[in-house]
């Protein structure tokens, strides 16, 4: 690739300041205090009503984070510049939550518009839910799902509503000791949603949550917790962006998901945090018998993202598939993967990485594949495909394979890192497209497995961030 | 004035294992006036489809001497898009795949780039049936990647099909009739005979004289060595099938 053509690709994402990047007033983060101690653990639990039994939880777990070391399998610099004490962990900007857009407070509401979180609402989702620093300003769900059934609300007041339900799930998946990131969620949590799909329920259109940092040196610390029943089915979205500082924002979210037997779930993720988040992210999910769980993620934004979406496919016949893709460019550092437990027979599952590594960016793969002692007739597919924009940009990939049983288990995995093609450019170009459409069409369709699995809008969002300016250029 | 003039036209090419450049064109001199054939023949390693990319401008050929100019214009100063908006157009022996980009997304922007204007979904579709019908291409390769997993003979339609939409005034066809059976070598060059214009000339570059049956040129060049050694009518390709290219040129 030659000079011209890496700049135009050096405009990915280069009106973030403008699109997403902007900020509103943060006067109330006056009262918030900077660092994580036991009194404000307290505080965020004494705030948010929470029975003895969750303050427990959390303290015990800041306990947890305070003597855990950080992770030990990648190398420490990516943990170089954290500074606990400079964050804070807890702030809300209203004091309570709205479902009608009309009420929520105008600067925060201007927010959410600029991103067009309430347009896409109207459009094509069945609920959404809009979450500004550490709490969920705004909710709203159609009706008749609420008659079926369906809940799909705020965390915090899936505890308070639905105690008993939310007490069998939270934290049975990712316990606070499952890594220091997760330890550190689960004693600061506050925000994210809380699904439970009755049995036989199919909410055909997906459900989205929107999170947005705001101010400078935030922590959000969102949980979400999604049971879909026996059959049922659901598609949950998850879109986050942020403003620009110099400091660290953090953003350490703990997601677990139940699918029961046959049922269905999808969890979307379009990350696009501005360069200056951390975005160190737990996300498992069990799959009981029949039942598929699918992970989309797409992680375009951070500075330095750590995510390996994982699956244990627990009953027969239980399907998991994560499909990934990561832009990487600049400081930008994407470690991300996949983790599929097969630990029953008859399971299937896939894995698809896709990594897009420019301007130095960094991008890997970390994946693990695992299938138990008994867990006979599975098939397991591991596709990685890295694109090279250039020669000082990175790609990994640390495939780990642990097969334990050995009737039937079919295992590939297939890697494959390239460069941008110059036969490729040429070719396009000799039908008469200018060198930065025939390189944004070359990237694009790289990355079309993934788009395609996106909401039509998404996928246009996402085309979009992808071609943001090349398309100026062409006019 | 000739739609295509080249003078004295050397070249080099970059060459991975010996890490130096090769020289291949060396000298070539063709001449086409508007809605001439020309054919273009010669062995292996001649320089035929050297020609075909340095015209089209591939960026790991260099020229290192002479002249081209194209409808007046000094083609070598203009990009590949350019040359192809201009009117240029290259059908590809080995045409690379794109995966990921669809077909019909693929001809619309290549359409509108050489059009310069934007076409309404509606009648790029009406005008795109009509083309695939003349050239039995099924409409589910419209969704499919460009060139991935397509057949020899899929891929060569496609190049016409190209052809066809993008309405060049110079079309350079690398050996299209190679790998075609006589029932698809008879559908693709009768299709390139009836959509040939008075405005359009076409380069023909070919081992065979097989295609004589379908159209019939009004130039006939040889090449060896990186240069055309001797031209004449469509007699010259005649000869070249019964006595061989050496014959021909000694």
């Amino acid at each position: 690739m030659n000079n011209s053509q890496r700049e135009h690709l050096s405009k990915i994402n280069s009106d973030y300041e403008e699109l997403y990047g902007f900020k509103t007033s943060s006067e109330y983060m006056e009262s918030a205090t900077r660092g994580l101690s036991e009194e404000v653990v307290r505080e965020i639990s004494r705030l948010k009503e929470e029975p003895q039994w969750m303050l427990d939880f959390r303290l015990q777990a800041l306990d947890t984070f305070n003597r855990m070391p950080d992770p030990q399998w990648i190398d420490p610099s990516v943990f170089a510049d954290i500074n606990y004490d400079d964050l804070y962990y807890y702030a809300r900007a209203t004091e309570k939550q709205f479902n009608d857009w009309d009420d929520v407070p105008e600067h925060i509401k201007e927010t959410f518009e600029k991103l067009g979180v309430p347009e896409a609402e109207k459009k094509f989702l069945a609920g959404a839910s809009a979450q500004f620093e550490s709490e969920v300003v705004y909710h709203h769900m159609q009706e008749e799902l609420e008659k079926q059934g369906v809940i799909f609300m705020d965390i915090d007041s899936g505890l308070t509503q639905h105690e008993e339900l939310f007490r069998r799930y939270f934290a049975s998946l990712v316990p606070p000791d499952d890594n220091k990131f997760a330890a550190l969620n689960s004693a600061a949590w506050s925000g994210g949603s809380f699904i439970y799909i009755p049995p036989g329920v199919k909410v055909d259109i997906p459900l989205q949550a929107y999170f947005r940092i705001n101010a400078e040196s935030m922590g959000q610390f969102e949980r979400t917790l999604i049971i879909a029943d026996k059959g049922a089915s659901v598609h949950y979205i998850e879109g986050c962006t942020a403003p620009v500082y110099s400091r660290e924002s953090f953003h350490t979210g703990v997601i677990e998901l139940f699918a029961m037997e046959g049922a269905s779930l999808r969890y979307t993720t379009i990350q696009n945090w501005s360069n200056n988040v951390l975005n160190l992210v737990t996300q498992r999910a069990v799959a009981h018998k029949d039942a598929k769980v699918e992970w989309m993620d797409g992680n375009l934004g951070a500075r330095t993202t750590m995510k390996y979406p994982a699956v244990s496919l627990l009953g027969e016949g239980a399907r998991g598939r994560v499909l990934s893709i990561g832009y990487a460019s600049d400081i930008q550092r994407q470690d991300a993967g996949a983790k599929i437990i097969h630990a029953a027979p008859h399971t299937s599952s896939s894995i698809t990485a896709k990594s897009i590594s420019h301007k130095g960016g960094r991008s890997s793969y970390r994946g693990l594949v695992k299938v138990l002692p008994g867990a006979t007739d599975v098939t397991a597919n591991v596709q990685c495909d890295a694109l090279l924009l250039d020669d000082h940009s990175r790609s990994d990939t640390y495939p780990t394979i642990d097969v334990q049983e050995q009737r039937r288990v079919n295992l590939a995995h297939e890697a494959t890192v390239g460069k941008v093609s110059d036969e490729a450019l040429f070719y396009l170009m000799s039908r008469g497209i200018s060198e930065e459409e025939a390189l944004f069409m070359i990237v694009n369709g790289f990355i079309e497995e993934f788009a395609k699995e996106l909401p039509m809008e998404y996928a246009v969002e996402l085309n979009r961030l992808i071609q943001l300016e090349m398309e100026g250029a062409v006019g | 004035m000739s739609l295509l003039h080249i003078r004295a036209l050397s070249s080099t090419v970059y060459d991975a294992a010996e890490e130096q450049n090769k020289p291949i064109l060396n000298g070539v001199d063709l001449d086409i006036e508007p809605g001439e054939i020309h054919m273009l023949m010669g062995t292996n390693g001649s320089g035929k489809s050297t020609l075909a990319h340095v015209l089209m401008g591939h960026p790991h050929h260099r020229v290192t001497e002479g002249t081209i100019q194209f409808q007046g214009r000094d083609l070598l100063s203009m990009s590949t898009d350019q040359r192809a908006r201009a009117g240029m157009y290259l059908a590809f022996q080995y045409p690379t795949a794109v995966p990921g980009l669809p077909v019909a997304t693929f001809l619309k922007k290549a359409t509108e780039a050489r059009r310069n204007e934007e076409i309404s979904v509606r009648d790029f579709q009406k005008e795109l049936r009509g083309h695939m019908r003349e050239l039995e291409i099924p409409k589910a390769f419209l969704g499919r990647s460009l060139h991935e997993g397509f057949s020899g003979g899929e891929k060569k339609r496609m190049e016409v099909l190209q052809m066809n939409l993008l309405k060049p005034e110079l079309a350079i066809l690398d050996e299209t009739d190679s790998g075609l059976d006589i029932d698809a070598l008879k559908l693709l060059f009768s299709n390139i005979r009836e959509n040939k214009t008075d405005r359009r000339s076409l380069l023909i570059i070919t081992h065979y004289d097989r295609i004589l049956d379908h159209i019939t040129p009004d130039h006939v060049h040889i090449m060896q060595a990186g240069k055309i050694v001797r031209s004449g009518g469509v007699e010259l390709s005649r000869f070249i099938h019964s006595e061989g290219f050496e014959a021909a040129v000694r």
